[in-house]
């Protein structure tokens, strides 16, 4: 069967864009062959720096036939009826239709056969459509046909398209179309610098191999392995390491089309700014890696840069260049690092009063004053000091405004750390610049000494409370200040720090929900049950996320067994009950039960049963312990199974009836103890 | 024989490679021999060569149009009192615009390169993505910046909006960091290091003696001691101007437009007012926006004004 080839040549596209590019084209095309009835068998998409293209191999030289059936009125039906069939159906006499027979009689059936198109025709029409529709992140017109309205746009300039179709043992054709002026050819061009001359191509295999030999590598994938093991091996040849950013490796690949790594120096001086400000500058002013020693793990005065020619004289002077260069931004990284060092950073923060944080929560400065508070009464509670925190926090923020941070805002926190080393301040404090934005993401450290967990929860319950006060929670996928990043660091913090906190006593209680979904996230993708979370945040003042997650635990644990399982029935089916009757009734049951009232057997020792374990449990929860609480309730089991087999709720009895229900709506306030059995779904 | 002059020059004198002029001039005859017009810098302070009406107005109508001149660009904020080695508040833009872009402008400008002395067989030269946009000019493009080893040195923008108007068709706009392009060349590390006019002799004249002194001047005048209150008056003044001149040149039935250049001139005025005074500090960061707001509606009054003049594509 035959392969398509498609390959849009471009001047330069984003690289950030590039994959992207190359997924959408394959889709816009796969699925419009699958819409056309052409099934095809496999197909790849692949991006460099100037084009896009992809192989479509095994469609079907033609789309296959149609039979449409459309079923007309009875034999016998009004001339009206037939001469409607007919028209609707494009026949032009009865005879054209066959008969068929269902169980209300004869009635006439039109059947049409639809001849499919060639693939070729189908494409043809196909190709221009993906080019005018395609999605770029963002689009241009360019040159003399610009003028017109509505001309072609694309990422940039379109130059040449290839689009060639065949199958593999004959010559492939041309797919024919005319996009504005751009028709579908054979031939497209090599690299840059050089191979520019042109390449006809036929299919895939030979459009890949000669363009490897017009030096364009067309697979992404492969420039980066490339990148990757040269990097590698000149790093180690000179017993050096590369460090690896699989981040700057992918947009490296998008910027050339034949790889050559190339090392150079700079002098050993700037080994002397921090590593991070080094790699920084390096990595996103100049797109090049850094190496370290093996044994140190410290940086070496090394990079590592990515040419996209074989330069004339084997790359001496793209070295050179790129040294120049280098060395002009580590010269101005260490001028700001030093400008840095010499204003304290207590210094700084007036100038907060002149940068508002936002337009409705105030100043920067009025912010770290709300954190500085909320750090100094978090402290005590998370074994914090007190001085150490508010000192931190007053600290934390003072590096936003240094130049090492406006140039490289990726090492705000990191530099504050720095610069609070460099003062001399108490090392927890100097941490706690650093780690009070931890953590930065799911995969990130959570902070575990106290003046950084202090200062991390100030940080983010201020900005949870702030943006809550100013209605500006987050909806749907718009979450514009990371509000469920902070609540979901909050949680982590206590979680994995262990901290016994009233949330309600440091933020307001309509944050309680927020936090109560995020945790529901959390311990979902922990694989635990929603529900349990929403039985446990269902009782009162659950605000001690700790104590929330533990109750979870024991809770999930208890409904595992047979016992935890039954007892939910039973319970459930007293609340059914006492639902349906305090409803009927108008009244809610939930007095003491009356002894005195009590007759069967079942029911007596029911009752005996739950006052039990409500004690039993209610002490367990004091001491948090949540297991010996379950345990207690699981007692409850043959109780209340023996009492729903014999008793009936519904005695006829109006005072043995009421007395009744009040036992089972004991059975709930019971099991309120440890959650509110009623959320639990099954 | 055009190289014959009665008196031979000095050897060397204008290679690129050895001369700021010499590099100027190389590139003024490459879009010379191509066909553009080579015009003279604006005489007004712009703080980018794209502000020239010969780029922001031009850029506009139907009508082709190809030029190309220097730009003096000031950018008040820039200053370093002549002590950071590539850092001025005063330097030199090359700038190139045709419309519509041609299809080989790429090349064009790789061509360009090479006359001034950048051989791509031994530099690696990279377009990068850069997405130009200019708040004040209401202007968009997409285009690159330009890579030579690492380091950038031009700007390549294919317009798409300009004063707030969709180009039709695309203008291509070049823009050489003529400084840098030059301490490349001349592998110079410090810019008032650059040889100036090409000599090797005692008539030898650096960038740092043409301009270091005022870099200096300009530095203190910018962040100490401009004159707010005369500043704050003379952006008023020039917005009221533009307004002003932008009515009055309109034909009764508003078809046609007979002021366009006046009244730009007081927006590029009031443009570098406002950088004047974000310079010093006076502007919060607030009024900031505001004032950028304040400038681009100008541009986009000027910019409407233009599609009604006979360079604008009005036919009389």
């Amino acid at each position: 069967m035959p392969d398509l080839l498609l390959e849009f040549f471009s001047e330069e596209i984003p690289a950030r864009m590039q994959a992207r590019a190359a997924d959408d084209l394959k889709k816009m095309v796969t699925d419009r062959l699958v819409a056309a009835g052409l099934t095809y068998e496999g197909a790849k998409a692949f991006a460099t720096p100037r084009r896009l293209a992809l192989t479509v191999q095994g469609v079907p030289s033609r789309a296959p036939d149609l039979k449409e059936e459309r079923k007309g009125p009875k034999v016998g039906a009004p001339e009206q009826a037939i001469a409607g069939f007919l028209r609707a159906a494009g026949l032009t006499s009865i005879d054209q239709a066959t008969v068929q027979a269902d169980k209300k009689g004869d009635f006439y059936v039109a059947i049409t056969e639809k001849e499919g198109k060639p693939a070729l025709d189908l494409l043809a029409v196909m190709i221009p459509e993906i080019v005018r529709g395609f999605p770029w992140p963002k689009s241009m017109r360019w040159g003399a046909q610009s003028a017109k309205a509505g001309s072609l746009s694309w990422v940039r300039p379109l130059h040449s398209i290839v689009a060639t179709f065949g199958p593999e043992t004959e010559e492939p054709v041309v797919v024919p179309f005319d996009i504005d002026g751009i028709a579908g050819g054979d031939v497209t061009r090599g690299h840059r610098f050089l191979s520019p001359g042109e390449i006809q191509v036929r299919r895939f295999d030979d459009y890949v191999a000669k363009l490897e030999s017009a030096k364009v590598v067309l697979d992404a994938t492969r420039r980066m392995d490339i990148i990757r093991a040269d990097a590698k091996n000149a790093a180690f040849a000179q017993g050096y390491e590369l460090v690896e950013d699989e981040g700057l490796l992918a947009e490296v690949a998008g910027l050339v089309e034949w790889p050559v790594v190339l090392m150079g120096e700079f002098d050993k001086s700037f080994l002397a700014i921090p590593g991070e400000v080094v790699r920084s500058t390096i990595r996103t002013n100049q797109k090049c890696f850094v190496l370290r020693d093996p044994q140190t793990a410290k940086l070496v005065n090394k990079f590592i840069l990515v040419a996209n020619i074989e330069a004339s004289d084997g790359g001496k002077a793209i070295v050179a260049g790129n040294e120049r260069v280098i060395r002009a931004r580590l010269s101005d990284a260490k001028f700001f690092y030093e400008t840095d060092l010499k204003t304290p950073l207590e210094a700084r923060l007036p100038k907060f009063s002149q940068i508002v944080f936002h337009e409705k929560l105030g100043t920067q400065e009025e912010r770290i004053a709300r954190i500085v508070a909320l750090a100094g009464q978090l402290a005590p509670l998370v074994g914090a000091d007190v001085a150490k925190a508010e000192r931190a926090a007053q600290l934390c923020k003072a590096d936003l405004l240094t130049e090492v941070v406006g140039e490289f805002p990726e090492l705000q926190g990191l530099m504050g750390k720095y610069y609070a080393e460099a003062q001399n301040e108490d090392e927890a404090v100097a941490h706690a610049c650093e780690d009070h934005y931890r953590p930065k993401g799911p995969d990130d450290l959570v902070p575990a000494d106290p003046v950084s967990i202090a200062v991390a929860l100030a940080d983010k319950i201020d900005t949870l409370v702030g943006f809550w006060a100013i209605d500006e929670k987050p909806t749907g996928s718009k979450d514009p200040y990371a509000l469920r990043r902070a609540a979901l660091g909050v949680i982590r913090i206590i979680i994995d720090n262990q901290l016994r906190l009233s949330l309600n006593k440091i933020a307001k209680p309509e944050l309680l929900a927020f936090f109560a979904d995020r945790l529901k996230v959390q311990l979902r993708e922990q694989g635990a049950r929603h529900d349990l979370v929403d039985a446990v945040f269902a009782l009162e003042g659950q605000d001690d996320l700790l104590m929330v997650v533990r109750r979870v635990e024991a809770l999930g644990k208890f409904l595992d067994s047979d016992d935890g399982k039954n007892l939910l029935a039973g319970v459930k089916r007293a609340s059914n009950i006492l639902r349906i009757e305090e409803k009927k009734d108008g009244k809610s049951y939930n007095g003491a039960v009356d002894g005195k009232l009590l007759d069967a057997a079942e029911e007596k020792a029911l009752a005996s049963a739950v006052a039990t374990a409500k004690s039993e449990a209610s002490a367990a929860v004091a001491k948090e312990d949540f297991a010996a609480a379950m345990t207690a309730l699981a007692k409850l089991r043959p109780f209340v199974d023996a009492f729903f087999d014999k008793v009936t709720v519904n005695a006829d009895d109006k005072e043995v009836r009421a007395n009744r229900l009040t036992l089972l709506n004991e059975i709930r306030e019971a099991t309120r103890a440890v959650a509110d059995f009623s959320k639990i779904e099954g | 024989m055009a190289n014959a002059t009665s008196s031979a020059p000095h050897q060397g004198s204008l290679d690129p490679t050895r001369s700021f002029q010499g590099l100027i001039l190389a590139l003024q005859q490459y879009w010379a021999d191509y066909g553009c017009v080579i015009l003279q810098p604006y005489d007004m302070e712009v703080g980018a060569g794209t502000f020239h009406p010969a780029t922001t107005l031009r850029a506009l109508g139907p009508k082709a149009w190809n030029a190309a001149y220097v730009q003096p660009s000031r950018r008040p904020k820039d200053g370093r009192y002549g002590e950071n080695p590539n850092r001025l508040q005063h330097y030199y833009q090359f700038q190139v615009i045709l419309k519509p872009s041609p299809p080989d402008l790429q090349q064009l400008y790789l061509n360009s390169l090479k006359v001034i002395g950048i051989d791509s067989a031994l530099h690696d030269i990279r377009f990068v993505e850069d997405d130009w946009e200019s708040p004040t000019l209401g202007a968009w493009g997409l285009g690159w910046e330009c890579w030579c080893d690492g380091m950038e040195v031009s700007q390549f923008t294919y317009f798409q909006q300009v004063a707030g108007v969709e180009c039709a068709p695309v203008a291509g706009e070049l823009t050489y960091g003529l400084e840098r392009l030059a301490m490349y060349v001349q592998g110079v590390d410090r810019v008032y290091d650059l040889n100036f006019n090409g000599r090797d002799d005692d008539r030898r004249v650096t960038y740092g003696d043409v301009f270091l002194q005022a870099e200096k001047e300009y530095s203190r005048h910018n962040f100490e001691h401009s004159d707010s209150d005369m500043l704050f008056k003379q952006f008023t003044m020039a917005e009221q101007a533009c307004q002003k001149y932008l009515e009055a040149g309109y034909s009764a039935d508003k078809a046609q437009h007979l002021m366009a250049l006046p009244a730009y001139d007081q927006c590029i005025k009031a443009s570098h007012v406002f950088n004047l005074l974000d310079a010093r500090g006076v502007i919060s960061v607030t009024e900031r926006q505001s004032y950028i707001l304040r400038v681009r509606e100008l541009a986009k009054a000027c910019g409407a004004a233009w599609l009604k003049t006979e360079a604008g594509g009005v036919t009389l």
